[in-house]
């Protein structure tokens, strides 16, 4: 057990599985002598050498490319995207090949490769810095897409996604990289990519989030348990494919209410696909309209008012109380 | 304290020979021809392949050619889904694979039937493939091939990270892939290329300038006439080969691989032929270009040039020719009925391979799919 950041997280898993499976290698732009923008392959470049950590030109299309070659191949590679912005530029060999070749190829070569990327507002930042599109991949048939929110879930999923047999794209909230510290555990715990955590058990009424999402929901919960007397029960997604229906359904089938929380725009999103299911499976149970709380569907704004955009706990406690008031 | 760039810009010139070269100036292009289209070689550059070895190659043009008209006529006769005929372009097919060993990897794109019959894919399969049974795909076993994706040009950064994959393991496979002059646009390409060089990935560029993206001649999908040049600006040595002449791409190949094999990086090999043929069955060329301009490039058949050739060396006569034709029809036909005999769809199979195992929400979406097979009674 240590204390670290979200940042030293992943970094330590990323450490322990190459030094554990000589078959993983991370990839990606200023990855090794830079350590990645982030810093999160710090140092791994001088563990393991030019073979394993490739410092790869400046081209999202052939990095997500070649990596699928690569893990045909049968090598496990670790890809990061510098923002997830960047990802347009790969959209093409995600969809046709990296999702596709297990199927295409009738199991014969499974594309078994992460694609950490930093996503998210919050850090003051340019154009094309700031997204939140986990929808479009979920979207996306034979791909897994898994979302932590703090440090300890972080070192866990990672190591989970990188030993997944299947593709996984893994969203890192930039905003909570070195937003907080928590301990790490020395092996990583073993929750399986498409389960959701409880995170706080209630009566009255179903919180669920992700990724940065977590830390504004839970300031709402403390102003709610604390001020308002209200007894919530939050869900941290942690997948958002596959997703945990059965937490989701168990949850609010026992409180009747749910608000969902992201910052991605709300049109397509995964609050709508969470809806849905829980219409299917826990209709019975619903006491009011589930409650969405979401980034617009507009372009990411600019820094100097990107506060304004991103869900807070004010909006998420004003959406929990007119949950709460319908009958 | 600023770090003095590694190579001043000045440096491009020192100071008493004049800055301005010529605006563009890319060197010269190999390029190589060893068939002319009467048959005859230039003895100097061909390659050392046995009596029988010839024969082979031959056999393979002869027998990419009869099932591509085979499949036309199914097509016409609504027994074939929509396919990509590679009519006249066999030569560029069959020598771009015939240097592979078995454990070297091979990633086509779609129009690639002579090198997919030549690495191990069969017949029936190919056929399966094309009228739409999934069955199709399955990579034979032994063969270190990938399915092809259809999207334009996508293959080739795949293609280029197995060969990454094989120098990081510093093994000696090797890998070629080819695509067509339109997919020398495409983004993705030129990355690989780039990845290629870079990485010096063991690996085989194979364009095949057919002269037509469907409909769009090369010559306006790219300002330069040899497709070849894209190779020396990634760093790429590059050769712009007759395609038709199918002892040219033999020997262009051949070369390449070994460079590649010795660690010594990618190459690109620009093969110039000409489809003779539809873009797909769906495609009416007559639309785009005229009778006449088809009409130039019959002299330059690949299959009768090299079977001039093989006359000229006493391996072939007419009639031999024509058992060979006989032949491949025969196990054209052959094959057919394997295919017919394979041709039922299996709609239960749609959830396979697009998990390790089946997360529980897809687990649910295939028994609504199966209840729904079984109440319309499909099996």
């Amino acid at each position: 057990m240590a204390q670290m950041n979200m940042v030293r997280a992943l970094n330590k898993a990323l450490d322990e599985t190459m030094a554990a499976d000589e078959r993983v290698c991370v990839i990606g732009e200023d990855v090794g002598v830079d350590g990645g923008v982030f810093r999160v392959t710090k140092g791994l470049l001088d563990t393991y050498g030019e073979n394993r950590v490739f410092d790869t030109p400046l081209a999202e299309c052939g990095i997500v490319g070649t990596a699928v070659g690569m893990a045909i191949y049968g090598l496990r590679p670790v890809v990061e995207i510098q923002f997830s912005g960047f990802m347009m530029q790969a959209f093409d060999q995600i969809e046709q090949n990296m999702a596709r070749f297990r199927r295409r190829s009738r199991g014969r070569f499974p594309v078994s490769m992460v694609l950490r990327t930093p996503y998210g507002g919050g850090i003051r930042a340019v154009e094309h810095h700031s997204e939140s599109r986990e929808a479009y991949w979920a979207h996306t048939p034979g791909l897994k897409v898994v979302i932590p929110s703090g440090p300890r879930n972080a070192y866990s999923l990672l190591h989970a996604s990188i030993n997944d047999p299947d593709p996984v794209i893994f969203y890192e909230p930039k905003a909570v990289y070195r937003a907080f510290r928590e301990e790490v555990p020395d092996v990583p715990d073993p929750i399986e990519i498409g389960t959701a955590q409880v995170v706080r058990e209630g009566a009255d009424i179903t919180l669920v989030a992700y990724g940065a999402m977590m830390r504004p929901t839970l300031e709402a919960v403390e102003d709610l348990t604390e001020m308002h007397g209200v007894d919530p029960e939050v869900i941290d997604l942690l997948s958002i494919s596959p997703m945990d229906t059965d937490t989701l359904v168990t949850s609010v089938s026992k409180t009747g209410r749910c608000v969902i929380v992201h910052e991605g725009p709300r049109t397509c999103g995964i609050a709508a696909e969470i809806i849905a299911r829980l219409n299917e499976n826990a209709f019975e149970h619903l006491l009011a309209p589930i409650k969405r709380v979401t980034g617009y569907d507009i372009h990411f704004p600019f820094f100097q008012v990107e506060k304004h955009f991103l869900p807070d706990a004010d909006i998420i406690v004003d959406a929990v109380k007119e949950t709460l008031a319908y009958e | 304290m600023t770090t003095a760039p590694k190579q001043p810009i000045t440096d491009v010139a020192s100071p008493d020979t004049p800055v301005r070269k010529n605006l563009i100036d890319l060197g010269d292009i190999e390029s190589l021809q060893i068939l002319d289209t009467d048959g005859v070689a230039d003895e100097a550059f061909v390659p050392r392949l046995d009596d029988e070895a010839l024969l082979r190659v031959h056999r393979a043009m002869v027998l990419t050619r009869t099932l591509d008209i085979r499949m036309l006529n199914m097509q016409r006769q609504g027994e074939m889904g929509t396919f990509a005929p590679g009519i006249g372009q066999e030569a560029t097919q069959i020598g771009q694979v015939h240097p592979l060993r078995s454990r070297d990897w091979f990633v086509p794109s779609y129009r690639s039937f002579g090198a997919q019959l030549w690495r191990g894919w069969t017949i029936e399969g190919l056929m399966l493939l094309w009228d739409g049974f999934f069955e199709g795909f399955e990579v034979p076993a032994g063969v270190n091939d990938l399915p092809f994706s259809i999207v334009i040009g996508s293959q080739v950064p795949v293609a280029t990270g197995v060969a990454m994959g094989i120098r990081q393991r510093r093994e000696k496979h090797v890998v070629v892939t080819n695509f067509g002059d339109g997919a020398i646009s495409q983004g993705a390409v030129n990355e690989a290329f780039n990845f290629a060089a870079v990485y010096k990935s063991p690996i085989v560029f194979v364009v095949e300038n057919n002269g037509y993206a469907i409909s769009m001649p090369a010559e306006k999908q790219a300002a330069t006439k040899e497709l070849a040049r894209r190779g020396p600006g990634f760093g790429i040595p590059a050769i712009r080969v007759d395609g038709n002449d199918v002892l040219a791409m033999i020997v262009a190949t051949t070369e390449a691989v070994d460079r590649a094999r010795a660690g010594e990086g990618p190459t690109l090999i620009e093969a110039v032929t000409y489809r003779m043929g539809l873009h797909t069955t769906a495609d009416d060329p007559k639309v785009y270009r005229s009778d006449d301009e088809v009409d130039t490039w019959k002299p330059r058949d690949p299959i009768t040039r090299f079977e001039k050739y093989l006359i000229g060396k006493g391996l072939l006569d007419e009639n031999r020719i024509q058992r060979t034709g006989e032949e491949c029809e025969q196990e054209v036909l052959n094959a057919r009925e394997r295919f017919r005999e394979r041709a039922v769809a299996n709609p239960r199979e749609v959830f396979e391979y697009i998990y390790d195992s089946l997360p529980p929400a897809l687990q649910q979406q295939k028994r609504e799919y199966l209840a729904r097979l079984d109440r319309k009674g499909v099996r």
